[in-house]
């Protein structure tokens, strides 16, 4: 039963790549620009919560609300410094800010409080082990995911039930008719930043929680990881960057179970080359043709 | 008659260049120290150059341009080391395996814009790194012992082959087919370009440089890693481009001098470094997003004539 163990392994990495993949997709789909700087975001939000668990003695729930605040406060002040004044620039420079905004924030980190990895409590989250079937499964990796799915709840509710959230998929659809129909378009992309880095910073405080170590450069690799999941679901489409996030942890965790664990970074860049070259929409995403 | 002359000066200079550089290690004015950082600095020029070939003139934003100088560096390493071949035969078949590897990524990737080019590329560069990590052959991440035979001399014929091929390809019929697709590639399809032609072949070019570039690397430090090939590395090569100017050869070449020598006094620093490239990254793109010197060539400055060389 080895097999489903590293299924539920795979579901659990998976819920984390997806909530970073929110991210990247909200911001995608709002101003077309990938935000490299969001894997550091995820990692901000982890030392954030080990620092409110160590240091304050919080709970799991109050330094994950905590760190969640904390970074879509950052993701905001990124946007309005880096990217505001670059709505109009060539897509390049744009992503080369991006690339400089990530590079300044590990940097930055690793100035401020030197490179050494630390390690999270392991008793924040209780840790009983079951039997499901022949499988031990961990009593944290069904916490994990258990928030995973609720925040993502929260989020379809966001964006689909409220004011906020119609504006959202208003100015995604089409920038200048929101902003011809009264949308502040600003200020509903600065809310987009905020509730992106927010799902990133509580990605953050749970990977720390379900594997203990973190360090200044964390955030890079699931990162890039959450944008392949993201373009995998096709992105811009939220649903699609749940879904991409879930199908690379399981092959992830696959690939690592068939003996290849040296291989599974390359696994996830694979998916995206043959993704970008059969379907370069996504799994959810519609064709559309390009107009001159 | 002008482009004659034109050449023979860019001759003359580098002759001199070269001269001035050979003399002060020659007679010790400069230590081990400093010459090595002269050998260092041309590799990035090459690596500059290469890149500005593809995001420059050719507009295609590649990231994973390490991973092409990994390519180069391994397979010379092997002809020197594993098959003890001579270390000009080892640089020139670095450069054309890195350019086919440059083919093998290009043909399907090339077909993507903008972005998801960008990731694409980065995607390969990581590929190609994490298979050398994975080659017990070439050491695996331990890395592989070179020895130590790049020297001034080499390394300065392969920059003045370098900046030669690719700034006569610019000014040639096929970099002016380049430069359009660039401008607006849907426009050069409808004027009869073969765009997917030339972006493959400005791809495989600057691979093939890279490559070389690859060659003066590995045999310029007495290790090599899969680490060193990381794409924090391409981001590095990518600076020098951006911040010389989009489009413009000696700019990337002016910035690939000053940033080699600010690296090599930070080393020490690594952290400082890094944040002081990110914040001249993030400035640039801010305030003069067209980087140094634009398209324009430092030529520019001294003609009266606009010349198109970078295409204005």
């Amino acid at each position: 039963m080895e097999w489903l163990q590293q299924l539920i392994n795979g579901i659990s990495l998976g819920s984390i790549y997806a909530l970073i993949a929110l991210g990247y997709t909200m911001v995608y789909g709002i101003i077309k620009l990938i935000n490299f700087a969001h894997g550091d975001v995820f990692m901000v939000g982890a030392f954030v919560g080990f620092y409110a668990i160590k240091g304050w003695g919080l709970g799991f729930f109050p330094a994950l609300l905590f760190s969640m605040a904390f970074c879509a406060v950052f993701g905001v002040l990124i946007e309005r410094i880096a990217y505001k004044r670059l709505r109009n620039a060539t897509r390049i420079a744009a992503l080369i800010t991006a690339i400089g905004m990530s590079l300044l924030i590990e940097y930055g980190v690793i100035y401020a409080r030197g490179a050494q990895p630390e390690a999270y409590p392991d008793n924040v989250l209780p840790s009983t082990s079951f039997n499901l079937f022949g499988a031990q499964i961990s009593s944290q990796s069904l916490f994990i995911l258990g928030v995973s799915v609720g925040l993502m709840i929260i989020l379809q509710f966001i964006v689909h039930r409220t004011k906020i959230g119609k504006a959202m998929r208003a100015v995604s659809h089409d920038m200048d008719a929101a902003r011809l129909m009264g949308i502040n378009v600003d200020r509903t992309i600065s809310y987009t930043f905020a509730i992106g880095s927010a799902l990133a910073g509580a990605a953050g405080v749970i990977f720390g929680v379900y594997y203990t170590k973190i360090e200044p450069l964390m955030g890079i690799i699931p990162g890039l990881k959450a944008f392949v999941a993201a373009v995998l679901g096709g992105i811009g489409i939220i649903p699609g960057a749940m879904v991409g996030g879930l199908i690379l942890g399981v092959v992830e965790s696959i690939v690592s179970a068939l003996g290849f664990s040296l291989w599974r970074d390359a696994a996830a860049f694979i998916i995206l080359i043959l993704i970008l070259i059969f379907r370069p929409s996504g799994i959810f995403g519609k064709n559309t043709r390009e107009k001159v | 008659m002008k482009k004659i002359n034109k050449f023979w000066l860019f001759l003359i200079l580098a002759v001199v260049i070269y001269g001035i550089g050979q003399a002060l290690i020659q007679t010790g004015i400069l230590n081990a120290f400093y010459s090595n950082m002269l050998i260092l600095m041309i590799i990035n020029i090459i690596l500059a150059v290469s890149l500005h070939l593809v995001i420059g003139i050719t507009g295609q934003f590649s990231i994973g341009h390490a991973g092409f100088l990994a390519v180069g560096a391994y397979v010379s390493a092997i002809i020197t080391m594993k098959f003890e071949l001579p270390f000009v035969l080892a640089i020139i078949i670095g450069g054309i395996v890195a350019a086919l590897a440059g083919l093998l990524v290009g043909i399907p990737t090339l077909r993507l814009r903008g972005d998801y080019l960008a990731i694409a590329t980065l995607g390969f560069g990581e590929i190609i790194r994490i298979v050398f990590l994975n080659i017990e052959y070439v050491g695996g991440a331990a890395g592989m012992m070179v020895s130590n035979i790049s020297t001034w001399t080499s390394a300065f014929v392969c920059l003045v082959i370098t900046i030669l091929v690719i700034s006569n390809f610019t000014n040639s019929r096929h970099g002016r087919a380049c430069i359009a697709i660039r401008e607006n590639e849907i426009a050069a399809d409808a004027m009869g370009i073969n765009t997917t032609f030339y972006k493959v072949a400005a791809f495989a070019i600057g691979s093939f440089f890279a490559g070389i570039a690859g060659g003066l690397f590995s045999h310029n430090f007495y290790i090599i890693q899969p680490t060193n090939f990381g794409f924090l590395k391409s981001f590095d090569i990518l600076i020098f481009v951006v911040l010389g100017g989009l489009g413009s050869l000696s700019g990337s070449v002016i910035a690939a001098i000053l940033l080699t020598v600010i690296s090599t006094y930070l080393q020490q620093y690594p952290e400082t470094r890094m944040i002081i490239y990110s914040l001249v990254l993030v400035v640039v793109m801010l305030y003069r997003p067209q980087g140094l010197m634009g398209t324009r060539e430092i030529t520019d400055f001294f003609g009266k004539k606009k010349s198109a060389k970078g295409g204005n």
